[in-house]
């Protein structure tokens, strides 16, 4: 087991690790850590998607004046708790001619490689519950696997719509993620590695990378989050399961907790690519200043989420504002502007590090 | 160079419109624009031209204006209104006289075109701004108009 680097030397987990090494052989315990930690995982960011949900809602409400759910419980809080359940309990229905075993497969397709991603963060020094040292390339690889899901969904299906859907994500998603990755490549010349508590060392002594980089970093921030919002499939990049067009895209077909792996994904999604800006460009679970560094007892995660709930907002200001693009301008938006400024980009990154431009 | 100047434009007008949906961000605290219905039931008025349903206004002796000349039947394009009428000799000239013995309304096949309240020529008929309309049976959704003992005003008819 050592090329799983198991690094969980939280206060809590630590105990049960010793626990857990202590009653059994050393193979078995290995993967019954990993087990509990999957499972802790799960259970943390299902209700971390779902929260965000509810903050999509309350959001989106505030942004057109309105007052948002407020019925269960109080302000609210317990209303997609009751959406989840409901959807639970609901039938899964689905219609005669599907493709019964990629119409079952894809919905986990799509919330596994989802989850997947989430182990490799550092919320804080501690909470990091794999850390690689290609953490970055496996996060760009895994958020791509999501796609095949997608698609497959629409596939399977055997609906128009939903064809149509998956196919715009298959064509969306190929293209953005040649911004995704060299907006992030360009960033890795700055870093020098790959992996994420190691980009996150980096910046405790030399500021944001952000700030460290100036304007070639703000320039890779501005396209990382155009095409983190379009990786994601969200408005204005909507048009994978564009409502007014489409019916719901992709996941028209599909009912209950099936369709709620789908809805809990996009929000994961959102969830990781808030994490990845906040990795790589504003200082992960560094606090601003430096301000808590010396306080030993301060739960650093709490800066980390702040930051990922700014970046979040940020994508839902994007939401509600901007309006749907066309499957033409945004393949012209992405092989026209953003490719050819993102090479520039990288370019003028390297030159900023040659003349050792950096503050 | 309309390449680097569409950028800047596009990030311009981007950001316009982003500054326009925060501004009612932060304004939201103030206070939102939609009716919180069940909880000002009490308060919550209507606006002087919603459609909810068909009435009859009846004054304090129990008289209303309408001669039963079967005008909003006619002209209702779903059979929504029917008018059972009867003739009877009106005592003041001694000629016979048209009135209504029940206007029935039935508000479950309405679709609140207002044709019949266009085509009213003495007002006797107009929209109600009530809109809790929903009921637990079917039956109380065909209404009978005209009270009952009501008779129609004197001299509308001219």
């Amino acid at each position: 087991m050592n090329f799983l680097q198991m690094n969980i030397p939280l206060n809590i987990t630590k105990t049960i690790s010793d626990w857990i090494f202590s009653i059994m052989p050393e193979t078995a315990a290995n993967y019954t850590i990993m087990v509990v930690i999957a499972v802790a995982y799960l259970a943390l960011f299902a209700v971390a998607g779902l929260y965000l949900v509810l903050l999509e809602r309350k959001v989106a409400a505030w942004f057109q004046l309105r007052i948002g759910p407020n019925r269960v419980g109080p302000w609210g809080l317990l209303q997609t708790m009751a959406d989840a359940l409901k959807l639970v309990s609901k039938e899964l229905t689905s219609t005669i001619k599907i493709d019964k075993f990629l119409y079952n497969l894809a919905p986990y397709f799509v919330i596994v490689s989802a989850l997947m991603a989430m182990a490799v963060f550092p919320f804080s020094k501690q909470f990091q519950a794999f850390d690689i040292n290609i953490g970055l390339f496996f996060l760009i690889a895994i958020s791509s696997i999501g796609v095949i899901g997608i698609l497959l969904a629409g596939w399977s299906s055997n609906n128009k719509f939903a064809l149509i859907g998956a196919m715009r994500s298959g064509l969306q998603t190929i293209s953005y993620e040649l911004s995704v990755g060299l907006s992030i490549l360009t960033m890795v010349l700055l870093t020098g590695t790959l992996q994420l508590s190691e980009i996150i060392e980096v910046q405790r002594t030399g500021g944001w990378l952000i700030l460290q980089g100036h304007v070639p970093s703000i320039i890779a921030f501005m396209i990382f989050m155009v095409a983190g919002t379009a990786e994601t499939n969200r408005a204005p990049f909507d048009l994978v399961e564009a409502e007014s067009e489409l019916g719901a895209g992709f996941h028209t077909e599909y009912s209950g907790m099936k369709f709620a792996y789908f809805f809990l994904a996009e929000f994961i999604n959102m969830f990781i690519i808030a994490s990845i800006a906040v990795v790589l460009f504003f200082g992960g679970w560094l606090s601003p200043f430096g301000i808590t560094e010396n306080i030993t007892w301060f739960p650093e995660v709490i800066w980390f989420i702040i930051k990922v709930l700014g970046l979040i907002f940020l994508m839902m200001w994007f939401r509600w504002t901007f309006p749907r693009l066309r499957v033409d301008q945004l393949l012209t938006l992405e092989w026209k502007y953003l490719l050819p400024l993102n090479l520039m980009n990288i370019m003028l990154m390297a030159i900023v590090i040659w003349l050792n431009w950096t503050i | 160079m309309s390449y680097f100047s569409d950028i800047y434009k596009g990030i311009k007008t981007l950001l316009t419109g982003m500054s326009v949906t925060g501004g009612y961000f932060i304004r939201a605290r103030k206070g939102v624009i939609t009716q919180q219905y069940p909880n000002n039931r009490e308060t919550l008025k209507m606006f002087d031209r919603f459609r909810g349903e068909v009435v009859m206004p009846h004054d304090a002796d129990n008289r209303h204006y309408c001669t039963g000349c079967q005008s909003c039947e006619i002209a209702c394009p779903n059979g929504s209104i029917e008018i059972i009428w009867d003739r009877v000799v009106d005592p003041a000239t001694g000629k016979k006289k048209k009135i209504i013995d029940k206007h029935i309304y039935h508000l479950s096949m309405c679709t609140m075109c207002g044709l019949c309240i266009e085509a009213c020529p003495t007002d006797a008929i107009v929209w109600a701004q009530n809109f809790e309309n929903s009921v637990y049976d079917r039956s109380a959704l065909t209404k009978v108009l005209n009270q009952p003992g009501s008779s129609v005003l004197d001299g509308i008819e001219d």
